[in-house]
């Protein structure tokens, strides 16, 4: 019998094309290496953080590119900085914390010091001692600061890129998604809320997925059903953007509606059940245009912005089967309290114990358990078509399917 | 409440420790034995339940994993987990040790323990879940407690794939 290109270990796609992902692409690590070079260290802009969170000259926050971590920080004039967390001489980390403010950075190893750009101001024993040792005559330290990155601010939100070579944020987002984020980053101050991290044994590609696949919401989330918040019947939008690369999905909060077709066959649904507390539940609306809109901007973040929270969900690689998701809640530092309020309450819905979120990390593990011993074999993506068009509906998986066609452009695939 | 207050005579704060770590045991007791129903019986009207991370508590940031204000929230929290929410079925055992006797003013009592919750799915081992630190406001109502307000504050970085039931 003949070899199978299975067993050879050929990476073929499958002839059907974008209806079909075969599973070996969440677990090949060559696969996976080869996404990290090509996206979270190629020619894009990853989401690093906050301004608000780095508020001052000297604060500093930790955060991650890939599997790469770099340290965000305020310059002396206010300008903001990002830097490779890797010491220019022997390459121990240089920042041991997650957050702080300081004069400048020092590697505990030999104590280099760098300003907080990442310009390296000192090198102990430079000279040597009594004559002996210290480094070459020629020895530039212009030469040996910590490798920065590209930066770009965002009205509030701030990210960066390893590669000289990347087109502009605006570029990079395009017109519709760059319209987005600056429906949510419009200058305004912003509050830091809080945090949460989730390690998710997952491929990250899978959460990509879930955050293009509307179809899912109406089925899996029967909270949102139950209590109003999403329906499939709800006017919705799947807006693929950028051949796929991105994806935009809008509704808007509608409320309960009893006796639907479009919930009738979700069997989960329970229509007498009613909270407690109401606030939960009842978003006050906070943009003009009513939208309610879940942006994937590829490949490290989904801009969030659900009932009243507004959070970042930032994708942090760890290995083909992994990856933690590090949710950072936000608000405006002009808003009324009241407003506040609902943002935590609200919060309840998302993170490892949201009513909605908590089943995403459940059904992303077992996804992965699922498939990881299964690479042979291939999920089908043919909801809502076959097709990569924008669609008017939720009822469609043409977000995942336009960005598995993109991404096989990119992997060669 | 102050929690600058002197603390009673070393009696009674041996009473009051005895009397809440077995009100503590009884919750963890609860929660283990998957009588989620009964949690919310033990907070008074107004309180506040949170589970957060030290990152989030450090900072003085009031986000969390699950944040209810009010006992309506709380029995949303019950309400969600047995109607709606979908989830592998998994079993969680907490360890509660060192309650500490902070502060007591009148019928209020401020605490401090660890606690250490483990989960086991029905294909593997028991795993440490979440380590941390419950902070208490517990009331006394006759003759029992509740709690006024419960931070489970982790120490995890992260939770390993999801927080299900309350800590």
């Amino acid at each position: 019998m003949g070899k199978t290109l299975e067993a050879e270990g050929a990476r073929v796609w499958p002839q059907e094309g974008w209806t079909r992902v075969p599973y070996w692409i969440y677990t090949d690590p060559d696969i996976y290496q080869r996404e990290l070079d090509t996206f979270f260290y190629g020619p894009t802009w990853n989401y690093v953080a906050l301004d608000c969170e780095v508020p001052e000259p000297g604060s500093y926050k930790r955060s991650w590119i890939g599997e790469r971590q770099v340290v965000v920080v305020r310059g002396k004039e206010g300008a903001i900085h990002v830097w490779e967390n890797r010491c220019a001489h022997r390459g121990a980390r240089v920042c041991w914390q997650n957050k702080g403010k300081v004069d400048s950075f020092t590697c505990p190893y030999h104590q280099w010091n760098f300003a907080l750009d990442g310009k390296l101001q000192g090198v102990p024993l430079k000279r040597g001692v009594l004559g002996k040792g210290g480094m070459p005559a020629d020895f530039d330290n212009s030469q040996h600061g910590l490798k920065a990155l590209r930066v770009h601010a965002e009205g509030g939100s701030i990210w960066a890129s390893f590669d000289e070579n990347a087109p502009s944020f605006a570029d990079y987002c395009g017109p519709d998604m760059h319209g987005y984020v600056q429906r949510l980053f419009k200058g305004r101050s912003l509050k830091l809320l809080g945090y949460n991290r989730q390690l998710i044994d997952s491929n990250w590609k899978i959460y990509i997925e879930n955050l293009k696949d509307p179809y899912h919401a109406t089925l899996l989330h029967s909270f949102l059903i139950t209590f109003g918040l999403w329906r499939a019947d709800t006017q919705s939008e799947s807006v693929p953007t950028e051949g796929g690369k991105h994806g935009i999905m809008i509704s808007r909060n509608v409320g309960k509606k009893t006796g639907s077709s479009g919930t009738g066959e979700i069997k989960r649904l329970k229509n007498a059940l009613e909270l407690a507390d109401m606030d939960t539940v009842t978003p006050q609306r906070e943009f003009d245009d009513g939208k309610v809109v879940g942006l994937s901007l590829f490949p490290s973040v989904v801009l969030h912005q659900q009932a009243n929270t507004l959070g970042m969900r930032h994708i942090i690689p760890k290995g083909p089967g992994s990856f933690e998701l590090c949710w950072t809640y936000y608000g405006y530092a002009d808003e009324e309290p009241s407003l506040t309020r609902l943002r935590l309450r609200h919060a309840n819905l998302y993170g490892p114990a949201g009513f909605v979120a908590m089943e995403d990390g459940e059904v992303l593990v077992e996804c992965q358990q699922g498939t990881s011993a299964y690479g042979h074999r291939q999920a089908v993506l043919e909801m809502g078509g076959r097709e990569t068009e924008p669609q008017d509906h939720m009822v469609t998986e043409v977000l995942i399917r336009a960005f598995y066609k993109w991404y096989r452009q990119e992997m060669g695939l | 409440m102050d929690t600058t207050l002197a603390l009673p005579t070393g009696v009674e704060v041996a009473r009051l420790r005895h009397e809440l770590r077995d009100f503590y045991e009884e919750i963890a007791d609860l929660l283990d034995d998957d009588r989620i129903e009964d949690f919310p019986a033990h907070f008074t009207d107004d309180c506040l339940y949170k589970v957060t991370s030290r990152e989030n508590f450090r900072e003085g940031l009031q986000a969390g994993m699950m944040y209810c204000d009010g006992i309506g929230m709380l029995r949303d929290r019950v309400l969600a987990l047995r109607e709606t929410q979908v989830y592998e079925p998994r079993m969680w055992r907490h360890f509660v040790s060192g309650v500490k006797i902070l502060a007591v003013n009148g019928d209020t009592v401020r605490t401090r323990s660890n606690f250490l919750v483990t989960e086991s799915m029905s294909d593997a081992n028991p795993a440490i879940f979440l380590v941390g630190q419950y902070l208490d406001l517990a009331v006394r109502r006759g003759d029992r407690w509740l709690f006024r307000e419960r931070i489970a504050v982790c120490d995890n970085h992260h939770v390993r794939r999801s927080l299900i039931v309350p800590v």
